[in-house]
């Protein structure tokens, strides 16, 4: 396949064959998928799924094949011109615990598993990239490194890839971030955002006198009302959000423990900060008010920021999509991409292919429009080996 | 061979044949073709995935299997569709030496594959696996590869979990433990040997194959496994650990048909090698009981265990394979 390109147009040009040139590594891509993904994965717990990757890369012949102190693992396919780096990055963790059945179900046109979508088929596409190069007959002209990393999800909060990023010292054009879904997704901002534990302790000893007015559940219930009373401005744009509240142990028994999981998002970094403040404020009147022991954490944090729409690694990304007939989903990220963002370093997060239940045990990739996913990948690394997605000096 | 020191000497884990690359080249250096069977009834949950697995990593990546075929006793879901979708050689059993009739079983699946397939191994995998691997097919087959003298090799599963003293409990299903492993202590205390009489997957030299009759039905592994050990001896097989295997469990009511036509099975070789005096006239009919309230009623199942005969003696296969009339 041609490599060498005077300009995006001539990129464009080869979208509409690139699909069907792509389905031929499907076997391989979907063994691969299969086999990292019925590796359990939990946040924390990558090893063993890094692991096979690694050997992976290896058989590939692939040059740096390592793991770092955070789990990291990285393999570097290289380029003709060795002071130039491009980023793949596709986390390597998944929200499900060791004990769930991992076993993935192949059907004619989609495969259906836990993980399958976020993110086996990211590692997949990692594990699968060198073999699809290869069989394309393309070298790139920059590095391409390839990075599975840990910690992302959760508490995780990024860990692995902020390990990965202080730690090297290889500079890069750019990066991408690659995940199963959605097709058409197009992630290059961030928001501010955290997320929140707040945990509420009152003491074992039943207090009968008081039964009834005071438990752990009542305290949070404070804790919650006052939260929803915090001014929420429309622009910039902000959000909080109660995902999930636990407490309590039967129906008569006064409930000792309470906590309620949260996440603030903001466009504005000031509005985070002034909305952590008053949460702060809430659990200190609170906490004196029960004579309880309310606990706020921070679980994990992001930066607001972003590159502008306007920026040649999104307007090619855009381009790339169009010509493969796609409707671009621009979304603010709070996954790896903001992570790249904050450091100043030009990224986008893309989609591999069309998925339905994602989070449930029986998440399900459709196989077709992955070669689509793929074929946008390579116009992307292209266009970004091309020198067509720096900004202008 | 004294029984121990074939246990000792072959049963093996998978995890010593890793090393994939020197497989091939072992393989290649001996000149072997191998082909894998699949054989098939609406099976569309499971199919793809084995295909795509075995393909990848034993045609792609090493090319240790030279074929890869489903022999399909007529599903009627999606399974061959999506095999033919994934790339394996897809055949109706039907229409394989149609002239020969066709009849309802795996065994006649198996059998054959032994005339369509043209390696010189074949490595049989059940269809059903849920947690398939490259191991199945590789474990199977590495053993005939590297030891000369090996002609059948049987899998086994044995995952074991916590247990805090060295000793713990380990065989095969119930059918095995409560038919098979009895039947073989009292007749072939030889084949005792064997941790998983019934499993599905084994491999075979063609050379066994083509020589041995196979039924039909429920009884063709128990049948096999007689059959070589009687022509070949116990050093001509080996089991292979595949640790675990995840599939669909049987009611108890099918294990009973089960065991029904391994039975018949087993008392036709026992008297044909004459183990056994000479059998009265066998029933095909195995009754089951059902309940409606408070009346009990029996249910009839016709279980015939026909057998197809040694290939070497079809003429059609002699001729595939240029092979001279025996005698």
């Amino acid at each position: 396949m041609k490599t060498k390109f005077s300009n995006i147009e001539e990129i464009l040009d080869l979208l509409p064959e690139l699909p069907e040139k792509l389905s031929a590594i499907q076997e391989t891509l979907i063994a691969n998928l299969i086999m990292l993904s019925e590796i359990p994965a939990p946040t924390f717990e990558e090893e063993a799924r890094i692991k096979l990757l690694l050997q992976r890369m290896d058989e590939c012949g692939l040059h740096n094949v390592s793991t770092d102190e955070a789990g990291n693992g990285v393999g570097i396919i290289q380029g003709k011109n060795p002071s130039r780096n491009i980023l793949l990055i596709a986390h390597a963790d998944s929200v499900y615990s060791q004990k769930e059945d991992h076993t993935l179900s192949v059907r004619a046109d989609e495969i259906i598993g836990p993980g399958v979508s976020d993110n086996s088929l990211g590692m997949a596409v990692l594990a699968t990239l060198p073999s699809l190069l290869d069989s394309l007959n393309i070298h790139l002209n920059a590095n391409l490194i390839l990075l599975a990393s840990t910690k992302g999800l959760g508490r995780g909060n990024l860990d692995g890839l902020r390990f990965f990023m202080e730690n090297n010292r290889m500079p890069f054009d750019a990066g991408i971030c690659i995940e199963g879904a959605q097709l058409g997704r197009l992630s290059y901002t961030a928001q501010g955002m955290f997320r929140g534990l707040i945990t509420c302790k009152l003491p074992e000893e039943l207090e009968w006198q008081r039964m009834g007015e005071n438990s752990a559940i009542i305290a949070l219930n404070d804790v919650i009302n006052h939260i929803l009373e915090i001014p929420v401005p429309r622009r910039p744009k902000t959000s909080i959000v109660l995902g999930a509240v636990r407490g309590g142990k039967s129906y008569n028994v006064m409930a000792t423990q309470s906590s309620l999981r949260f996440e603030v998002r903001s466009d504005s970094a000031e509005i985070v900060q002034s909305i952590q403040d008053r949460i702060n404020d809430i659990v200190a009147d609170i906490a004196s008010a029960y004579n309880a022991e309310i606990d706020f954490e921070i679980v994990s944090r992001r930066e607001p920021g972003g590159i502008d729409i306007g920026h040649p690694l999104v307007k090619s990304c855009r381009s790339v999509m169009e010509t493969l007939e796609l409707e671009p989903k621009i979304s603010p990220s709070m996954s790896e991409v903001s992570e790249l963002i904050v450091r100043g370093l030009p990224a986008v997060t893309l989609g591999l292919t069309e998925a339905s239940n994602v989070h449930n045990l029986n998440e399900t990739i459709r196989i077709e429009p992955i070669y689509t996913g793929l074929a946008q990948l390579l116009a992307m690394l292209l266009a970004i080996d091309g020198g067509f997605c720096n900004e202008p000096e | 061979m004294n029984l121990n020191n074939w246990i000792k000497h072959n049963t093996i884990h998978h995890s010593q044949f890793w090393d994939l690359k020197k497989l091939v080249e072992e393989k290649e250096k001996q000149n072997l073709k191998i082909s894998l069977c699949l054989p098939t009834l609406n099976e569309e949950k499971t199919i793809g995935k084995e295909i795509v697995m075995f393909k990848s990593e034993l045609m792609d990546r090493y090319p240790l299997l030279d074929e890869i075929a489903v022999i399909d006793s007529g599903s009627t879901d999606q399974t061959r569709e999506i095999a033919e979708t994934f790339g394996a050689d897809v055949y109706l059993s039907a229409d394989i030496l149609p002239q020969y009739g066709e009849k309802k079983g795996k065994g006649e699946n198996l059998w054959k594959a032994v005339y369509e397939l043209t390696g010189d191994i074949i490595v049989y995998v059940d269809a059903d696996i849920k947690n398939i691997h490259p191991r199945f097919a590789y474990g199977l087959v590495a053993p005939l590869i590297y030891r000369p003298e090996v002609h059948y090799v049987k899998a086994f599963y044995d995952r074991p979990l916590a247990f805090s003293q060295g000793v713990r409990p380990s065989g095969g299903g119930r059918v095995t433990e409560i038919l098979t492993r009895p039947l073989f202590s009292l007749f072939f205390p030889d084949l005792t040997g064997l941790v998983q009489p019934l499993s599905g997957e084994y491999a075979v030299r063609r050379e066994v194959l083509e020589a041995i009759p196979f039924p039909i039905g429920y009884g063709v592994e128990t049948s096999h496994l007689i059959d070589v050990y009687e022509k070949w001896g116990m050093e001509a097989i080996a089991q292979v650990d595949l640790d675990q295997r995840v599939h669909r469990n049987q009611e108890t009511r099918d294990l009973g048909k089960m065991a029904f036509g391994i039975l018949r099975a087993f008392l036709f070789r026992a008297e044909a090698l004459g183990v056994i005096g000479e059998l009265p006239e066998l029933s095909t009919i195995l009754r089951q009981f059902q309940a409606h309230d408070e009346e009990f009623e029996q249910v009839p199942t016709e279980i015939v265990e026909e057998e197809r005969p040694p290939m070497i003696e079809l003429p059609e296969y002699r001729e595939k394979f240029g092979i001279q009339q025996p005698g």
